[in-house]
Order: C-alpha cells, then structure tokens, then sequence
C-alpha cells in the first residue's frame, strides 16, 4: 500500500461511492426474468483501467460490501470478493490501455484488448472465484452456484465492456496526446 | 428515485458505548462461526443473541423495514430456488430418506431437505441482526478508525471513510443527472432495448464520472497540501478507547466462535449436525 497516491486514494473513495449508488438504485431489467443489469460492474471496469487493479479491487469491494450492508444487514462475502476480483484482473490487464487512455487514445486495438480482459476476468471471478467460495464457505449446493454463476459471468462481461468501454472512450477524449501540437509553420 | 440512506442514531445504550472497534470484531467473530457450522441448534442460539442485542441497542422496526423486505424476499426466492435445483440435497447430506409427499415424478419432499432448507433460512436470518447492529449503532466517523484497528491499512481507511462521505453526494448528483436526461426524453424503462437502455444510461453516467473526476483532482489536491500520506501511521479524531465491556464482549463472541468449531469438529464431526441416525 505505500505506493499508494493520495490521488488514487481519494479516486478509489468516490468510485466506491458511485459503484454504490448505481449497485443500490439502478436497476436495470435484463432480458433473464428477475436479474438486473449491474451497471456499476462497467464503472469498477473503468476504475480499474485508469487506476490500477488495487483501486478498481477496492471500488467494487467496498462499494458491494456496504451495498449488501445496506441492504441485507449483511455481506455475503463470496460475492463480494468476486464482485472484487473481477477488478482486479482488468486492472492487471489493462495498465496498457490505462496508459493509452491518459494520452486520449482508446482506439480499435485498445476496445479490443479492453474487451478481451473483460470477458477473462468475469470469467474468473463468477466462474471459479464466486461459485468455489460459495461452496467452500456457505456450502451452497454446486448446480444453483454453477448457474447463477453464468448469468453472472454473461451479463456483467455486457455491462463492463459496454459502460466500461463507453466511459474510457468519453475520459480518453478529454485527454490529449503527445505531440498533439503542431508548429505553425 | 428516492434515495434513502442509513439512519445511524446517537443512543446511549450499551451497544452504542462499545467502541467500533470491538462491534467490528464481534461482527466477523460471530458471522464466521454462523458461516462454518450447520447445526441448527447454534445457529437458533446465535440467533437470540443477536436478536436480544438489537433489543438492547434499541432499533426500531422503522429504521429496519425496508431492510427486512428485501431480506425476505431473497429467502424465499433463494428457498424454491435451492428446492427446484437440489430436491434431493438433504437426503445426499443426511443419508436416510423420509418421504413426506410428492409432488408426482421424481419431485418428492423429504424430512431430510426440510430440515436442511431450514437450518439454510435459519443460517441466513442470525446474520442479519448482527449487521444491522453494527451498520445502525456505529458512527460512521468511528468505522474507518475501527477498521484501521484490526490492521487494515489507513489509506484504504481513508478511501472507505471519503465513500461513507461523498455516498450522500453522488447519489444526489445522479439523482439530478438522471432528471435533467429524462426531461430531455432518454427513455430509461423496460420500453426500450436492452442495448438501446445500455446506451443511454452511459448519458446519465458519463457526466457522473467527469464531474467525479473534478473532484477527485480537487479533494486529492487539498490532501496533498495539508501533508497527507507523509507518515506511516494516523491517529483518528474518532477513536474510542477500549474498556472492559468491550474486553468481555470480544472473548464472548471469541468463546462462541471457539464452541462451534468444537462442536462442528469433536461431536458433529462434520458441518452438518444429523438428527436422522
């Protein structure tokens, strides 16, 4: 934690705070009766791009624990770090883009790649991370896990990819590049 | 949209004495032994405490209610769904089979998977109360100063301190976002396509973030100025002092996490507690 800037501090603060109020308030339906849109996961995506995989691991690990806390009285902990995890590994793909985006550059290759370490890390945090801790921890029967675990892993891979790349590509645009000024000749 | 916050309430009860730091510690303690057994007879027992201490600290079914809906509403949904899913998991668990009725094919109701689906409810209801007790009985100030004395480091305390301030904050922002959209026709409910409702809601998002990044600029700005991150520990304005209460309820919760592992590993012998053999 010591190279830890006051500025990704206080980014990991308020993108939590957004992670939850979008997690706790909007909802939006999905084409699976009785599950949501997780709009939040494409912001903790976007977190994790331009700060790093312990700030975006922080904005959705705090931002789902108080969430659930909030809500059920109490954190279901296997979600929660999953809800985590999933950060994390964008963040630790993604340090390239990270860079690419602070230089206002988020093109063809960079949306692909973003989108490819999307897909990996939902896959690893609803696919191993959240149904293993489920039954390790709560001793949830394997088939419910397995399956909720895929919706999951679907529909937030959407949300990140697309709110995520939405917003990398509107913060990129406000950034501008090396050798962005040219010499009147 | 309405947004409701929690309502943490200045008592003077025993609960709210307690430091946050010790409330924090008997939450894990007590939570971990609920996730590491399924004995009901624990389970029952952990339950009334926790029920009983939330007596004591005085929450009113008012500041609950809400929480209590959604609450039940995820049992019973997680209870058919576990039925629908898993109908035979008791009797796999227990060993024996005691039919009750059935359902016709192979949909049968067993002794074995109502007990299971039970002490499941059971395991999920005692750890409600004893999160209610310490989201509704702890400053907010206080958490992050708590969360620092079982070891965490002070700047993710810091982060999680600047969250509990700026959540009023941004949810109001949103809030404005999203009606300044609106009134300019972005259709937000189910009417529109799924993708189509993606799109537009990055309209709400987008602004969100860039007025959050400004701040973000702002406020780490005005830490660094005032020397912040320089030292390798903080002291916290907010800090209680230990005392003895805080000593006893932390060997109490201590005591009963220590008992269900006995219980679990030197009687039961397994997570589940049998009454079929």
């Amino acid at each position: 934690m010591k190279g830890f800037s006051t500025k990704a501090i206080v980014a990991t603060g308020l993108g939590a705070a957004i992670f939850l109020v979008l997690f706790m308030y909007v909802k939006v339906p999905s084409p699976v009766p009785e599950t949501n849109l997780q709009l939040a996961y494409g912001v903790s995506a976007f977190f994790a791009a331009v700060f790093g995989p312990m700030p975006g691991f922080l904005v959705a690990f705090v931002g789902h624990a108080l969430s659930d806390f909030l809500t059920y009285g109490s954190p279901w902990w296997s979600w929660v770090f999953a809800s985590g995890v999933s950060a994390l590994v964008i963040g630790f793909g993604a340090t390239k883009i990270g860079t690419a985006v602070e230089q206002g550059r988020f093109e063809k290759s960079e949306i692909i790649s973003f989108a490819i370490y999307c897909v990996i890390a939902n896959a690893i945090a609803w696919l191993v991370v959240a149904p293993v801790l489920d039954i390790v921890l709560y001793s949830e029967p394997v088939k419910t896990v397995v399956l909720q675990g895929i919706v999951a892993w679907i529909l937030d891979s959407i949300v990140s990819i697309v709110i995520g790349g939405i917003l990398l590509k509107a913060y990129a645009s406000t950034k501008t590049g090396e050798g962005s000024l040219k010499k009147n000749g | 949209m309405k947004i409701r916050t929690f309502s943490y309430s200045q008592l003077d009860t025993f609960v709210h004495r307690l430091s946050g730091l010790s409330k924090l510690v008997c939450f894990l303690l007590l939570t971990s032994a609920i996730m590491l057994t399924y004995d009901i007879r624990i389970i029952l027992g952990i339950m009334i405490l926790s029920f009983a201490m939330m007596r004591v600290a005085k929450i009113r079914y008012s500041q609950i209610r809400l929480m209590l809906i959604y609450v039940m509403a995820f049992l019973v949904v997680n209870f058919f769904l576990t039925y629908v899913f898993e109908p035979e998991y008791g009797v796999q668990i227990y060993g024996t089979k005691h039919v009750l009725f059935s359902f016709g094919g192979s949909y049968t109701v067993t002794q074995e998977q109502l007990f299971y689906q039970f002490t499941k409810l059971f395991k999920y209801l005692s750890v409600i109360p004893l999160g209610i007790i310490f989201v509704l009985t702890t400053n907010p100030s206080e958490f992050a100063s708590s969360l620092n004395g079982v070891g965490v480091s002070y700047k993710i305390c810091t982060a999680l301190s600047l969250t509990l301030r700026y959540f009023p904050d941004v949810a109001d922002d949103y809030n404005t976002i999203a009606l300044a959209q609106q009134a300019r026709g972005v259709e937000m409910s189910s009417k529109a396509k799924m993708t189509e409702r993606l799109k537009r809601s990055a309209s709400i998002l987008i602004p969100l973030i860039m007025t959050t990044m400004d701040r973000i600029e702002l406020i780490s700005n005005a830490m660094d100025l005032r020397g912040y991150g320089k030292h390798r520990k903080r002291t916290w304005y907010a800090r209680k002092p230990l005392k003895k209460a805080d000593y006893i309820s932390m060997a109490v919760s201590l005591a009963v996490l220590v008992f269900t592992l006995y219980v679990r590993l030197c009687i039961n012998h397994s997570i589940y507690y049998n009454p079929f053999i």
